[in-house]
């Protein structure tokens, strides 16, 4: 590997491209060059003034940055009181943190002379990202997504259509996010000459976790300079959902070098991690090697991948980025599992507290700033990054909630879960 | 340690005290059931295939195209586990083959490095052929591997750099698996133009025996890649043969492929 040096400091005593003992490269060697060809590009990108400009702009004048910090007053009352604050990435253009990765790693693409981008999508939030910054930078763009979430995601495949993306819809093994990264690897280890591959969470082979997080933490930079003006100190803690896990890195990477600062990462727990059915990595996994990294695996006792499950599609995975990983075996951050229902819960109150309908991947954060209220108090100041607004999940949470969406919207979207 | 164990490097010696190259057939343990699989390597043995490259299942093998995919997927579905591809090396042995496993990173560390490298042995197994475990990440791989005389065998790809086919030759023992393109595997109508230069390349980096496989399935793709390398590689082919047509069109096949390495001009 080429990797010289780390963008910040939390990974000193790591080897290259390495959290501790997690991360690394675990892929076909046909990938090799390919990923020594991103790590060397990006490198030199943050170091170059055009680059970090133009990203910049497209950040500031495009997605619309920087998000606002709204407190949220109404909300706290079912938070002991806490103050709550939630970091706004729901109003960026797309409406999700995704699109911070996709600019960057789009521009990367365009400086590494190539043509045509790929992704993976769960719940299709990285989808229509990516296929919105091809779409703004003219590279032709793949999108695999499983055929089970294109179900239930099925407003989404139409996005990324109308931006001009092909969606392949996957039928290999469970048909999910998991399957949907294997056809992506497959398809760049064949096109990787004139195709990147724009992995959309801080997983798979160094240096990707690195990178992707690199193009985040302009959230948890914006957030630390947002709270120290409102509140005129840090927060106690900051809190974010973890899926692979992008949105919480991108927020804990502003605040991970204040000791004082709590890190929480809330991953899904399905129908409860005692039923089998959830997707908590730390709760119920154990260390493996998975998409290109050793990282947390759900994996039976012969290194079979299991498979997860999750209410949210973008939680669904059966790992989770490697520095996670370290985080939680060096104790910096402390992860938890919250199950469906409790994360409907929070997704109601947050509605109806603040007008604002999260993701129902968000609301699992949130849900965690509930608890997380009752244990640090009433005068404690807690910031959850709001990674993404709940538009595309409507439907399931209609269902969930029990409201009729009328006969026509509901043969169309009966077909999700 | 008297007992005289065969090795992937005697093989290779024997092809080419012969003036051929080495046959060597892939099929996943446990399709389509764990007996099948084994009917349908004695099959491949009787009929000219050399080496058995023995494939562990796994969940998620983002090196393979559609047709192993969905014979492991079966595999799996059946039951098939690490001990499952232990028992298939036995019978490989037991039958007078010399078996490799195939194997995504996973499943082997879960198993317990040391532990499967030991097992292996025990079992008759002679190599195992690691598709996702850069060497970057192969040290405590590569001290079980020796310590148990199991050949550790890598990949490399078209889009090696000369340093790179160095440094990965400098670990590997037995054979060189060089990627006859850059893709997964599945035949292929033409077997990659890039494959013959790709060998010329690794020649001049190691004395190692080199193999080509990705897309080959037909003898006189076997006999084009013979002329150059030292190894043929079939894998997905006879995956397809058996789906198609049982234990005696795989019979066929290889007797068609080891018809192709001993026509080679070389």
């Amino acid at each position: 590997m080429t990797t010289t040096e780390s963008t910040d400091s939390v990974r000193e005593g790591s080897l290259p491209g390495h959290f501790g003992p997690y991360g690394g490269r675990f892929v076909p060697e046909a990938l090799t060059a390919a990923l020594d060809e991103l790590d060397a590009a990006f490198r030199a990108a943050i170091l170059d003034p055009v680059f970090t400009a133009e990203l910049a702009r497209l950040e500031r004048d495009y997605t619309g940055r920087p998000s606002p910090l709204t407190r949220a007053n109404r909300f706290e009352e079912y938070c002991n009181g806490a103050r709550v604050y939630l970091k706004r990435e729901d109003l960026n253009h797309t409406g999700s943190h995704k699109i911070n990765n996709v600019l960057g790693q789009a521009l990367l693409t365009q400086r590494m002379g190539k043509t045509r981008v790929i992704a993976e999508t769960g719940a299709g939030q990285h989808g229509v990202a990516t296929a919105t910054a091809a779409a703004l930078l003219g590279l032709d763009c793949t999108v695999y997504m499983g055929e089970e979430d294109t179900r239930r995601q099925a407003l989404n495949v139409a996005r990324m259509k109308l931006l001009g993306a092909e969606v392949v819809s996957v039928t290999a093994g469970s048909r999910t996010l998991k399957d949907a990264i294997n056809e992506a690897m497959r398809d760049w280890v064949s096109t990787v000459d004139q195709t990147h591959y724009m992995l959309g969470t801080v997983t798979g082979p160094a240096p990707f976790p690195e990178l992707v997080r690199f193009f985040h933490s302009v959230i948890g930079r914006e957030a630390r300079e947002q709270i120290l003006a409102v509140e005129g100190r840090l927060p106690d803690a900051v809190a974010a959902c973890v899926g692979g896990g992008s949105n919480a890195m991108g927020l804990f990477s502003g605040f991970i070098d204040d000791p004082e600062v709590q890190l929480r990462g809330y991953e899904a727990g399905g129908d409860g991690v005692d039923t089998g059915r959830h997707a908590a990595r730390f709760a119920a996994g154990t260390p493996g090697v998975l998409h290109g990294a050793r990282t947390y695996v759900m994996q039976d006792e012969w290194g079979q991948t299991v498979a997860s499950h999750s209410i949210s599609a973008g939680l669904d995975y059966p790992g989770v980025g490697p520095e996670h990983a370290w985080l939680h075996d060096i104790g910096r951050a402390v992860y938890e599992p919250v199950n469906d229902a409790e994360a409907m819960t929070a997704f109601s109150l947050l509605s109806r507290t603040e007008g604002i309908i999260p993701a129902i991947e968000t609301a699992h954060g949130l849900a965690g700033v509930m608890r997380l209220g009752a244990e640090l108090g009433p005068d404690s100041v807690i910031m959850v990054n709001l990674s993404g607004r709940g538009d595309k999940d409507v439907a399931t949470a209609a269902r969930w909630f029990g409201i009729d969406l009328g006969d026509v919207v509901s043969a169309e979207l009966a077909e999700g879960r | 340690m008297s007992v005289q164990r065969r090795t992937i490097a005697d093989s290779f010696s024997k092809a080419k005290s012969e003036n051929r190259a080495l046959l060597i057939g892939y099929l996943p343990a446990g399709y389509p059931t764990v007996e099948g699989s084994i009917e349908l390597i004695h099959a491949m043995l009787d009929n000219g295939v050399d080496l058995i490259e023995v494939g562990l299942p796994y969940s998620d093998p983002l090196m393979d195209g559609p047709v192993i995919q969905e014979a492991v997927s079966a595999a799996l579905t059946g039951g098939a586990t690490t001990e499952t591809v232990l028992d298939v090396v036995q019978a490989v042995s037991d039958h007078g083959g010399l078996p490799v496993v195939m194997s995504y990173w996973n499943p082997i560390e879960r198993y317990g490095v040391e532990r499967f490298a030991q097992t292996l042995s025990e079992r008759g197994g002679a190599g195992v052929i690691t598709p996702d475990l850069t060497i970057e990440e192969a040290q405590p791989w590569l001290e079980a591997a020796h310590k148990n005389s199991i050949d550790p065998i890598f990949l490399v790809a078209p889009s090696s750099s000369e340093i790179r086919i160095s440094q990965v030759s400098d670990q590997t023992r037995g054979f060189i698996y060089a990627a006859s393109t850059m893709g997964v595997t599945g035949a292929r109508d033409n077997v990659s133009s890039m494959a013959p230069e790709l060998v010329a390349r690794v020649r001049t980096r190691t004395d190692l025996p080199i193999a080509v496989g990705l897309g080959v399935s037909t003898g006189a793709q076997a006999a084009d890649i013979a002329a150059y390398a030292d190894g043929v590689i079939v894998g997905s082919a006879f995956i397809k043969a058996a789906n198609q047509g049982g234990t005696a069109a795989v019979a066929e096949l290889a007797a068609q492929l080891a018809q192709g390495v001993r026509s080679a001009v070389r």
